[in-house]
C-alpha cells in the first residue's frame, strides 16, 4: 500500500489533524504538569544543601532544555521551509518561536529566583545564563525580522536565513561565553545530576513531559490560526464552520 | 565583451565603493567620530579612576567598535538599492557573492579600519600598556572584518524595511558576541601575564569562518529581499 508522506504537509489537512491533537497533547500536558506538581512538591524531599528552594528546579529545568531545543527544531523548519518552499514548514518556525522565547524567558526569570536564595544574587555573569540571555535575543531578532516584513513570503525566508545563521552560530556564542566565563572567575556553582534523588528525577520527567506537551500544543494551535490567516482567501477556509458561523 | 576575473571583479566592486564614499566623505567621518565620543563619555560615566579606567578599557573600545559599525551598517546596500544599482548586480552574471564580498570589504575599510587605526589614540586616553595597544589592535584588525561581514548579512536582510537601523543591530548584535569576547580576552589576557595567542587565534578562526560563509548567505539574503 503506498503512503502518501505528504499528505499532512499541506495546511488544507494539517487544519484539520492540528485540530484533532491540541485536545489531547493539552490534556496530557495538565495531567503530567498535576503529577509534577504533587511529585515535586510532596514527594521529592528537600535537598540537602539547597533546602526547599530547588524545587524552583523541576520549572527551571524543563523550560531551559525546551527553550534550546525549540530553537533547534524551529531553525529545522526553518531551513525546510527554505530549501524545499513548503508553506507548512515556515509556518511552524514562526509558530515555535513565540514559545520558545518564552521558555527562555522563564528559565531566566525562574533562574533569577533561584539565584537569590542560593547564590545571593538575582543575576550572576556565569556561563550557562549568558548564553540563555543571547538566545532570547536570538529569538527576539527571529521575531522582530519575521513580524517587520509584510509579505509573508519574504519573511518567512529572511527569517528562516537568520535562524539557520544563529543556529551555525549558537555553538560558537555557547562555547565563547563558557571560556570567556572560566578564563576570569572560574566556575561559579556547579551540580552534578547524577546523585540526584529518585523521586526528583521523577517529578523533573514528568514536568519536562509536561512542558513538552504544552509547547506541542500552543505550537499546534498558533500554526492553525496562521494557516487560517495565510490561506483566508482559499476555498477551503471559507468552508469551514468555524469561519462561515 | 570582455569577460573579467574574479579577482578583478573584486577589486572593480572595492574601487567603485571607496569612491562612492570618497565622495560622501561626512559619511566615514560620522562613523569615526561617533566612535571616539562614545569611548570618551564612558570615564565621564564611571568615573576618572586610572586603574579603573586601564581595566576597562578593552571592553569599552570594543563595545564601542561594535556600535559605531552597527551605525553604517544600513547604507551598505540601500544607496544601490534606491537607484537600481543592486539589481543589476543581481542581474550580472557574475558571481553575487564576490560582489557582496567586495562591498563588505570597501565597508570595512570606510568604516572598520579608521576605528582600527583611532584605537590606540583611544587606549592612551584610558593609560592602557604600549603592549596592551598593540594586541588590541591586531584583535580590531581581525575582529572588524567579522563584523563588517556578519553585519553585510544583517543589511541585506533588512534591506527596505521600515525601522531597518534598529531591525539590524537587533539582529547583527547577538551573532557579534564572540567577536567581543575574544577581542577584548586578548587584551585582558596580555595584561594579566598570559598570552593573546589563544583568543587572536580563534579571532582569526571566526573570520576566515566568516570570509568563507558570510557572502555567500549575504547574497542569499539579498535574492529573498529583492524577489
Amino acid at each position: 500500500m503506498a503512503i502518501n508522506w505528504f499528505k499532512y504537509s499541506a495546511p488544507a489537512t494539517f487544519y484539520g489533524l492540528a485540530g484533532k491533537l491540541i485536545p489531547w497533547f493539552a490534556g496530557a500536558s495538565v495531567l503530567f504538569f498535576a503529577a509534577g506538581m504533587y511529585y515535586g512538591f510532596l514527594v521529592a524531599p528537600t535537598d540537602a544543601v539547597q533546602g526547599e528552594a530547588y524545587r524552583i528546579m523541576f520549572i527551571h529545568v524543563p523550560a531551559s532544555i525546551l527553550s534550546m531545543f525549540i530553537y533547534l527544531i524551529m531553525a529545522g523548519y526553518a531551513a525546510l521551509g527554505l530549501i524545499f518552499k513548503t508553506r507548512l514548514s515556515s509556518m511552524m518556525a514562526s509558530a515555535l518561536a513565540p514559545t520558545g522565547a518564552l521558555f527562555a524567558f522563564i528559565s531566566l526569570w525562574t533562574g533569577a529566583l533561584w539565584g537569590k536564595p542560593m547564590w545571593g544574587a538575582w543575576w550572576v555573569w556565569d556561563a550557562r545564563l549568558t548564553s540563555e540571555l543571547i538566545l532570547l535575543f536570538l529569538y527576539l531578532g527571529f521575531i522582530a525580522l519575521h513580524a517587520s516584513i509584510d509579505d509573508p513570503r519574504r519573511a518567512d525566508r529572511a527569517a528562516a536565513l537568520l535562524a539557520i545563521v544563529g543556529s551555525v552560530n549558537v555553538p560558537i556564542i555557547y562555547f565563547s561565553v563558557q571560556w570567556w566565563n572560566t578564563l576570569h572567575q572560574g566556575s561559579t556553582i556547579k551540580f552534578s545530576g547524577t546523585s540526584m534523588h529518585v523521586a526528583m528525577q521523577h517529578a523533573l520527567l514528568l514536568m519536562l513531559l509536561a512542558c513538552w506537551c504544552y509547547a506541542i500544543a500552543v505550537a499546534l494551535a498558533r500554526v492553525r490560526s496562521i494557516i487560517l490567516e495565510r490561506e483566508r482567501a482559499t476555498q477551503w477556509v471559507g468552508e469551514l464552520a468555524e469561519v462561515r458561523s | 565583451m570582455k569577460k573579467l576575473s574574479l579577482f578583478a571583479l573584486l577589486l572593480l566592486v572595492i574601487r567603485r565603493d571607496l569612491l562612492l564614499a570618497m565622495r560622501r566623505r561626512a559619511d566615514v567621518l560620522t562613523t569615526l567620530v561617533f566612535f571616539v565620543m562614545v569611548v570618551s563619555l564612558f570615564p565621564l560615566g564611571v568615573g576618572p579612576e586610572p586603574d579603573m579606567l586601564r581595566k576597562m578599557a578593552p571592553g569599552v573600545v570594543w563595545v564601542a567598535a561594535l556600535l559605531a559599525s552597527m551605525l553604517s551598517l544600513t547604507r551598505l546596500f540601500a544607496a544601490d538599492h534606491a537607484d537600481g544599482t543592486l539589481e543589476q548586480m543581481l542581474l550580472a552574471p557574475q558571481s553575487l557573492s564576490v560582489l557582496v564580498l567586495g562591498k563588505m570589504i570597501a565597508h570595512w575599510m570606510v568604516s572598520g579600519l579608521p576605528l582600527v587605526l583611532m584605537s590606540p589614540v583611544l587606549g592612551l586616553q584610558f593609560d592602557m600598556s604600549a603592549q596592551g595597544l598593540g594586541i588590541l589592535m591586531i584583535g580590531l584588525l581581525l575582529g572588524t572584518p567579522v563584523l563588517s561581514m556578519l553585519g553585510a548579512v544583517g543589511a541585506a536582510l533588512t534591506l527596505g524595511l521600515r525601522g531597518g537601523g534598529v531591525l539590524v543591530s537587533l539582529l547583527v548584535l547577538p551573532l557579534c558576541i564572540p567577536v567581543l569576547i575574544f577581542g577584548a580576552g586578548a587584551v585582558e589576557a596580555v595584561n594579566s601575564g598570559l598570552s593573546a595567542g589563544a583568543n587572536l587565534a580563534l579571532m582569526g578562526a571566526i573570520a576566515v569562518l566568516a570570509l568563507v560563509f558570510t557572502p555567500w548567505v549575504a547574497a542569499q539574503a539579498l535574492r529573498i529581499s529583492m524577489e
